[in-house]
């Protein structure tokens, strides 16, 4: 067991490496930020100025080496906009996002268990019917839409919540609602394939046949054997909302998340910032999967011993 | 001629299943006679053998007298299944809970399949004693224990413990006895519990059944395709042909004069020391469908026997002598004697 | 020798591996049949020819507008069914125009990513060993990637237009393929089929293209779709963002963008363009899921 966690830690070590060296080489080698920073009248002596000041006009690996030995002290350098450790500026963002991302995930589950279960329960029924088709929406509705179109009809025409911003937890309904409605469809779809394969099974059977009450064969039998599905599609899901739904979800709703600083920092073309927001992003998601991954030998108690 | 076993067909039975109709609708909507018009009974601590070929109707019968038949698309047509005198058929889902796992429980075929992966086999013995019986959670815990040493697993306070993937198939069914016989059922219905398993583990779950049965005090129903088995364990035997029973009897009058064509069929296809012969003889041709049964007896088409009657209409089963049933017009002709079919299940 | 390659010959037969795609005529009653899948279908269709036909059947110029004509709602103005937008340009044919872009974004990337991601994983599986360990761990390390914010960086240091777009989707869509491709080489490779392809002489190379490849066409056709869908949907994020498909031009994940500004009192702006990106994702989603069983690869190795 501590050895498959080690190899896990190890795999989550190397994506973030990657995910940061990749961003590193587009953004030193390729772009050049001096150009987006300057007006289009500066001189030379200016941009060499600023170039030198951001320390990019040294040579590419000496950046490497210093971006290197930066992360490993937790420093990405000074956010070039905001003047304070990127690193920081980023974190300063992350809480947000995770409470919000934390709100819909729940409502996702909340929903999705119950509608995933019934549905499988008894397929080809009238709820059956209706959650398919309700999830197969939820999947393909692009969410920023479905964000606009939620303000439109409750902000807007029924005055019932609040448009954009920050507030009080009516601000966070419809932003919570815009992210859950994807998760929802995809973790009720695979809460129903789970089920309808372990219903199938003799040991339901067997169970049925203690004199089980239905909701335990279910609950305690089926669904501890799907959890295994059910839990890392919830876990993939938490992971696209912080690295991407949170973006433009965040974006629509004028929240003070990382997703918008990810907006921000790109159209400010803010480098160090930019590699924060990275690391920090790409860190919340192989997290999230190893403690994915820890939950397995609960559902499958094969792996505690391997 | 006294046959020892008339005495015993006074003894008021333990379960019966009468005319028992269990029909499953099928996706196309026509409907697919599963177990069609079924008598049987079993008395306290018999041991009753019920054989027949997969889609014979065996193991729905089984599964009907738990009610376990998954509904839609499975519904009862007809007849009843009494058990202490009191009909399952009639009783709530609530009181059949109360039922199951405690006076009649069962043992599956596949003991791979049939534990849940995801639990101790202990925490499996533990949910069924605690289901029926108030005790905590340590007696349960002890309960266990003493039950997987009753079934022969060696350090069982250690294997209590264990999940199912830890144990080889033998030891597998040898929970699930443990698990089935955790409250002392009345009545414990074994649906094939050697068909997936070794030859030789075949034989000590076998045993294992039969001894602790003696000590439990269980009447068993045993659900197998295997003739052999039924000879060595079985007091009487069913015989099961498309949904339907087609003789009643006891072990050595089966296997010495069997009254149906295919008793004689089945009989004939199991190879014995004493003769020698280039080939087995099978009952030719198979089963039929169940959703296009045939007109008049049902084994017609593969009767060597059939004649015109046989092929219109459908023979009733009767007793031609007391012990056995037969339902063949070969039977109900040669010996008097005819009785109506709810009057089996009476007997 | 020559006794050995027929025998074989006569156990598989080799030449017949290829896979009989049910016949069109066949397909097309599977079709009627699924009224869902049907609906989906003709849906595809008419958004393909109205992206096709767009120079022919836009009523408008989609980027010229008119600037005495701005914000008009759906049938206020004549000649403009469906409003216009802030500039004064007709929302019909920034709609034509816009699925126009969107289909061809979404096909050009499938196009590459798949091309990359299939022959990836056909190598890696037919490869195994070192070769094999090497492409599935990138696969493995592109998967925990952040795709939208790597695009998002790629775009920004790239500069936005469609290409980098395309780019950037690409390079995050490759791996999908690579892992499909190879876990369906990794069960074909030990069937009987390549056995004998390889025990009478048949190069690895040519066993690969010839034998594996048709026989694992229809799952990849059927994650094609369900790509083209994915992409189609990130495409409008981006442009939706600022950093896809760029002003004058038309792409509906843009005119939702432009029309934020205005949406409270002009809400055709945002509507439909939206209700296209989901019903056109929906439709690919719906046919990619009536495809995985009409075309059952199953099926077809038991009887083919």
């Amino acid at each position: 067991m501590a050895q498959y966690i080690l190899r896990k830690l190890l795999g989550a070590v190397v994506v973030i490496a990657g995910v940061s060296l990749l961003v590193f080489i587009l953004t030193r080698v390729i772009g050049n930020p001096v150009d987006v920073m300057l007006p289009l009248n500066a001189t030379a002596a200016d941009r060499v100025r600023l170039a030198h000041q951001l320390g990019i006009d040294k040579p590419i690996l000496t950046q490497l080496g210093e971006f290197i030995t930066g992360v490993f002290h937790g420093n990405f350098g000074e956010s070039w906009y905001e003047q304070q450790p990127a690193l920081s500026v980023a974190l300063e963002r992350l809480p947000f996002t995770l409470e919000l991302s934390g709100i819909a995930m729940a409502l996702a589950l909340i929903f999705a268990i119950p509608l995933g279960v019934l549905s499988a329960l008894r397929p080809r029924s009238l709820l059956d019917k209706v959650t398919s088709t309700l999830s197969m929406f939820g999947i393909c509705v692009p969410n920023f839409w479905l964000g606009l179109v939620l303000i439109l009809i409750f902000a807007n025409t029924l005055h019932w919540l609040p448009t954009s911003g920050v507030g009080d937890w009516r601000y966070l309904v419809l932003p919570a609602i815009t992210m859950a409605v994807l998760p929802l469809g995809r973790i009720t779809q695979i809460v129903r394939t789970a089920m309808l394969e372990q219903l199938r099974e003799p040991y339901v059977v067997t169970a049925r046949s203690k004199g089980l009450l239905e909701f335990w064969v279910v609950v305690r039998h089926a669904l501890k054997n799907a959890g295994i599905s059910i839990v890392t599609m919830s876990g993939w899901e938490l992971g696209r909302i912080i690295a991407g739904y949170a973006i433009a979800i965040e974006a629509v709703f004028g929240l003070p998340g990382i997703g918008s600083l990810v907006v921000d920092s790109i159209g400010q073309q803010d480098f160090p910032l930019i590699q924060a927001l990275t690391f920090v992003i790409a860190t919340c998601i192989t997290l999230i999967n190893l403690l994915i991954d820890m939950t397995y030998p609960f559902f499958n108690p094969r792996l505690k011993f391997k | 001629m006294k046959q020892p076993h008339d005495i015993l067909e006074h003894v008021t039975p333990l379960l019966s299943v009468k005319n028992l109709k269990t029909y499953f609708r099928s996706e196309e909507g026509g409907v697919i006679k599963a177990v069609d018009g079924a008598s049987l009974h079993i008395r306290p601590k018999e041991i009753l053998g019920i054989v027949g070929e997969s889609g014979s109707g065996k193991s729905i019968t089984a599964m009907s007298i738990l009610r376990l038949i998954p509904s839609p698309p499975g519904y009862f047509a007809g007849g009843d299944i009494v058990f202490e005198n009191e009909s399952l058929l009639a009783k709530t889902q609530k009181e059949m809970r109360l039922i199951r796992g405690k006076d009649i429980s069962m043992v599956f075929q596949e003991p791979m399949s049939s534990l849940n992966p995801a639990y101790t086999v202990g925490y499996q013995i533990m949910e069924n004693i605690m289901l029926h019986q108030k005790v905590s959670k340590n007696q349960a815990l002890e309960h266990a224990v003493d039950m997987l040493k009753l079934v022969g697993i060696p350090s069982p306070e250690k294997r209590v413990h264990d999940y199912p993937f830890q144990m080889s198939g033998g030891m597998r069914q040898r929970v699930m006895v443990a698990m089935a016989l955790s409250c002392q059922p009345k009545l414990l219905i074994a649906d094939e519990p050697t068909t997936a398993l070794d030859v030789t583990i075949q034989a000590q779950i076998l045993r294992l059944i039969l001894d602790t049965k003696d000590k439990v005090g269980s009447a068993i129903m045993l659900i197998t395709h295997d003739l052999g088995v039924v000879a060595e364990v079985c007091q009487r035997v069913v015989v099961m042909y498309a949904g339907k029973v087609v003789e009643v009897a006891y072990v050595n009058e089966l296997f010495n004069h069997p009254a149906h064509p295919y008793t004689e069929g089945l009989l004939s296809a199991i190879p014995r020391l004493d003769e020698t012969r280039d080939r087995l003889t099978i009952v030719p041709g198979s089963i039929p469908n169940p959703a296009r049964m045939p007109e008049g007896c049902r084994f017609h088409p593969r009767c060597q026997y059939a004649d015109e009657r046989c092929r219109t209409e459908q023979p009733p089963l009767v007793s031609p002598k007391p012990g056995q049933w037969v339902s063949c017009w070969r039977a109900s002709g040669v010996e008097g004697s005819e009785a109506d079919v709810a009057a089996t299940a009476e007997a | 020798m020559a006794n050995l390659t027929v025998a074989l010959d006569q156990s598989v037969d080799i030449r017949d591996s290829r896979p009989r795609f049910y016949g069109l005529r066949r397909l097309a009653r599977k079709m009627v049949k699924d009224r869902l899948a049907l609906f989906a279908f003709i849906f595809l269709i008419l958004i393909f020819l109205m992206s096709i036909l767009a120079p022919l059947i836009s009523p408008y110029d989609p980027t010229t507008g008119d600037i005495f004509n701005r914000l008009k709602a759906p049938g206020v103005s004549p000649g403009h069914i469906l409003g216009t937008d802030a500039l004064g340009r007709d929302m019909v044919s920034r709609l034509i125009w816009g699925g126009r872009v969107s289909l061809r974004v979404g096909f050009i990337t499938v196009v590459f990513s798949s091309a990359v991601g299939v022959f990836l994983g056909l190598l890696a599986g037919y490869a195994g060993g070192k070769t094999d360990t090497i492409i599935m761990g990138l696969v493995d390390i592109q998967f925990a990637f952040p795709g939208m914010l790597v695009a998002l960086v790629f775009v920004m240091v790239l500069g936005p237009s469609e290409l980098h777009l395309i780019e950037a989707f690409a390079f995050n869509g490759w791996m999908v393929f690579a892992r499909l491709a190879r876990s369906l080489v990794v069960t074909f490779r030990d069937g009987p089929m390549v056995e004998a392809a390889k025990a009478i002489g048949v190069r690895p190379i040519k066993v690969m293209l010839k034998h594996i490849l048709p026989n694992i066409l229809a799952p990849i056709t059927t994650l094609f779709v369900l790509e083209v869908a994915r992409i189609i949907g990130a495409e409008a994020m981006m442009s939706f963002l600022g950093y896809g498909i760029q002003p004058p031009t038309a792409s509906w994940g843009l005119m939702i963008g432009e029309g934020r500004t205005y949406f409270p009192m002009a809400w055709w702006l945002i509507i439909y363009p939206g209700i296209l990106v989901a019903a056109t994702v929906l439709a690919l989603n719906v046919f990619s899921n009536w495809l995985t069983t009409a075309v059952d690869p199953l099926q077809k190795g038991q009887s083919g």
